[in-house]
């Protein structure tokens, strides 16, 4: 099987490291992998922010990019689910676009989405010793709908325990720019989240979502709490190796 | 630094208020939960056959029905008068707030009326009613208990089905005590008792009941009230007049259309599957009959919804006040309702705001969202409001309204990330172009923090990440090879 790494703004800029652990679990399960040169952003910030004719350019581009591409693999609930639920709406109703954007969306994928549902590998041979929250992003659970697929595979990462959050499905206050916009309530829902995840005894905060981490973790950090936040891939990579040692 | 605006230092006000933020996500916490079980009881009873639908069939249903009246309005507008003329009562039409209070006035100078009782009503707090009436020297009380207590605070509803969701019981018992002239325990009992007892009195000295409406029947011309207190019933019987205040959008064409909207309503407003009272209301008092109001008057208010008819907002008509948006919403659990200074907050007051009164004073609103989506999702008419608010959005962008800083660094992005030898460029600069913020922890790891501008907004309250030295994409290479020569 072969599939495209689309690896979105902000793991490329802040953490490359999660692109890396996409590439070698994909490479594990004997999955072929190319990176096609032309990719950037999938254009959420102008979409989110009332940029919406930028925002076709960033389809555009995507649609362009990844033409040949069977399957599409993101590390981000949000980008995939803007692609598979926005993308379309850019475009004319019946135009030639619009039927490459909900083509291009029918082959994006999330990480663990593609893995679970596509491959079927739930569990990756894992060991990752510590006690763990899953923070599933607004988009990949409404949108995307991908809810059980993330939680599955963290399931069967040895010495790993899984707690439960209270009101798992609240927004942790990321929302892009709205992060910068209105930072006194962004923060206000970071702390709600944060102090809820402290509560269960996590020293662990996993997601598939780059941009809520660095939320989370920017106010953990500032708070000074003792709670690593990590991306699911990452953490599967790590557990990969940790296992393997 | 940028001046605040009252926008921010309303939400300010709202974040540093302790008693506010818990008492809001107390309340809207145990009707989100109370609206997940009952609609699960709903979906379990459909698949034995025990109930119309499950939620999701409900929702389709009544999506259809409300898109098919606003597409049919002007028809049964007039079928609705038409009827509610033959069951005796009078119909008015009124085009603004000014029109609609000018004609309460009119009728209650023909009647000498003085005093007037009101049941819950979001649409009067939207024309502003009771100022209008006391500038005239009519006394105007509310009987919902929520809207009491909003009244004798001068405030405005802080929640679209709980307007007093933001006040502790001390707050009350201090309000009510004001009232009774000693202090008052804080017991649900002893505050529900005091209301009660006052306001019998003044159901029982009103010249004239005014009411909302939930629903209007075309087919019969019947009001609808939804109530948990019974005030609903007293304003409606009582009082020898009584006046209904309905919005355009709110008819539908006929019973079994209004048994969807009921199976709907109470469970999302209050995760009830029937509330306690429920009055249909078709005509005045007949010859025979003991009760009743001897006059019914109806109003029907345009105030800006015919302007939304003809957008691709149409939809956002179909909503039933049922507050779900907002119980669901996490801006509005860390805020209440007043930060938005808009008469509907939440996500429902945050379109519909700007929609009905325009961009001016409510641009701010459409920033104070993370688009998450919850409102949509626990919408019973399934309305897309973050879908709305990234299109009303749009409208701000195309005219201009926006920070300016905002707009040149979104402007840069566009233009850098849609080149990808840009794009490429720009990533493997970043690190140093970020150098003079990048920090250092204990274990060597980097860090930004005291970023400037509109950065600031972020790492005031959070670090930030620093950009890698090397980006992913060129790492891409080496990987291959190292996976390669495995």
């Amino acid at each position: 099987m072969k599939v495209s790494l689309f690896i979105t703004c902000l793991a490329d800029h802040f953490a490359p490291q999660v692109g890396e652990a996409v590439y070698r679990l994909l490479r594990r399960h004997g999955v072929e992998v190319d990176f096609p040169a032309g990719q950037t952003c999938c254009g959420q910030p102008s979409w989110n922010t009332g940029h919406l004719d930028d925002a076709r350019d960033f389809a555009r581009l995507y649609i362009k990019t990844f033409a040949r591409s069977e399957y599409i693999i993101q590390p981000s609930g949000s980008c995939a689910g803007h692609v598979r639920y926005f993308y379309p709406e850019m475009f004319p109703e019946g135009s030639r676009e619009r039927q490459e954007a909900v083509a291009v969306g029918q082959r994006t994928y999330e990480f663990t989405e593609f893995m679970v549902r596509v491959l079927g590998v739930k569990d990756v041979g894992a060991r990752f010793p510590g006690k763990a929250v899953f923070h599933n992003n607004c988009h990949m659970q409404r949108e995307l709908k991908v809810q059980e697929e993330p939680l599955e595979m963290l399931r069967c990462v040895r010495d790993l325990e899984l707690l439960e959050l209270p009101r798992p499905d609240l927004c942790c206050g990321f929302g892009g720019a709205f992060s910068i916009k209105e930072p006194e309530i962004s923060t206000a829902m970071a702390d709600d989240k944060v102090d809820a995840i402290a509560a269960t005894g996590a020293n662990l905060i996993v997601s598939s979502d780059l941009g809520c981490l660095m939320h989370q973790g920017g106010r953990i950090e500032k708070r000074g709490l003792p709670i690593r936040t990590l991306h699911i891939a990452e953490l599967l990579w790590e557990g990969v190796q940790q296992n393997g040692r | 630094m940028v001046a605040k605006t009252p926008f921010l230092e309303r939400v300010e006000k709202a974040l540093a208020d302790e008693h506010l933020r818990g008492a809001v996500r107390y309340t809207a916490e145990n009707l989100y939960m109370k609206r997940k079980a009952v609609m699960a009881d709903l979906n379990a009873l459909a698949v034995k056959g025990e109930a119309i639908g499950t939620f999701e069939e409900l929702r389709a249903r009544a999506q259809e029905i409300k898109l098919h009246t606003l597409a049919h309005l002007d028809g049964y507008l007039k079928q609705a008068a038409e009827q509610i003329r033959k069951n005796g009562g009078v119909v008015h039409w009124a085009k603004d707030a000014e029109e609609a209070n000018r004609i309460v006035l009119e009728i209650c100078k023909k009647r000498g009326a003085r005093k007037l009782i009101k049941s819950k009503s979001m649409v009067t707090e939207e024309i502003h009613m009771n100022h209008a009436l006391e500038a005239e020297g009519l006394e105007i009380v509310e009987s919902d208990l929520g809207e009491y207590i909003i009244q004798l605070a001068k405030e405005t509803p802080a929640h679209i089905v709980i307007p007093a969701i933001h006040k502790t019981r001390r707050q009350i018992a201090d309000l009510f005590g004001a009232v009774a002239g000693h202090e008052l325990e804080t017991d649900t009992k002893t505050l529900a008792g005091f209301a009660r007892a006052t306001l019998r009195q003044k159901f029982m000295n009103a010249d004239v009941g005014v009411t909302g409406a939930n629903f209007v029947v075309a087919e019969t011309g019947t009001i609808c009230l939804v109530t948990n207190e019974g005030n609903g019933r007293l304003t409606t019987s009582v009082p020898p007049c009584q006046i209904s205040l309905v919005g355009i959008e709110k008819l539908v064409p006929n019973l079994e259309d209004l048994a969807v909207m009921m199976g709907l309503l109470p469970r999302s407003a209050t995760g009830q599957k029937i509330t306690t009272y429920f009055n249909m209301i078709t005509g005045p008092r007949r010859p025979g009959e003991p009760d009743g109001p001897e006059e019914l008057h109806v109003i029907f208010l345009d105030n800006g919804r015919s302007n939304i008819l003809a957008t691709r907002y149409r939809e956002v008509l179909t909503c039933i006040r049922c507050g779900a948006c907002l119980n669901s919403c996490p801006v509005y659990r860390q805020l209440g309702g007043h930060a938005y200074g808009s008469i509907y907050p939440g996500p429902i007051g945050t379109v519909l705001t700007p929609l009905l009164q325009g961009f001016d004073q409510w641009d701010e609103l459409l920033q104070a969202c993370s688009l998450c989506g919850a409102c949509a999702e626990n919408c019973p008419l399934g309305i897309q409001l973050h879908k709305h608010i990234i299109h009303l959005r749009g409208e701000l962008v195309r005219q201009g309204r926006e920070h300016p800083l905002m707009r040149t660094a979104l402007k840069a992005v566009h233009f850098a990330w849609t080149r990808p030898g840009v794009y490429r460029f720009v990533a493997r600069s970043a690190h140093l172009g970020v150098k003079p913020f990048i920090r250092r922890r204990a274990d060597g790891t980097e860090y930004l923090d005291n970023l400037p501008s509109i950065a600031a907004g972020w790492t005031n309250s959070r670090t930030m990440p620093a950009p890698a030295r090397k980006p992913f994409h060129r790492r891409w290479a080496e990987l291959q090879r190292e996976e390669g020569a495995k």
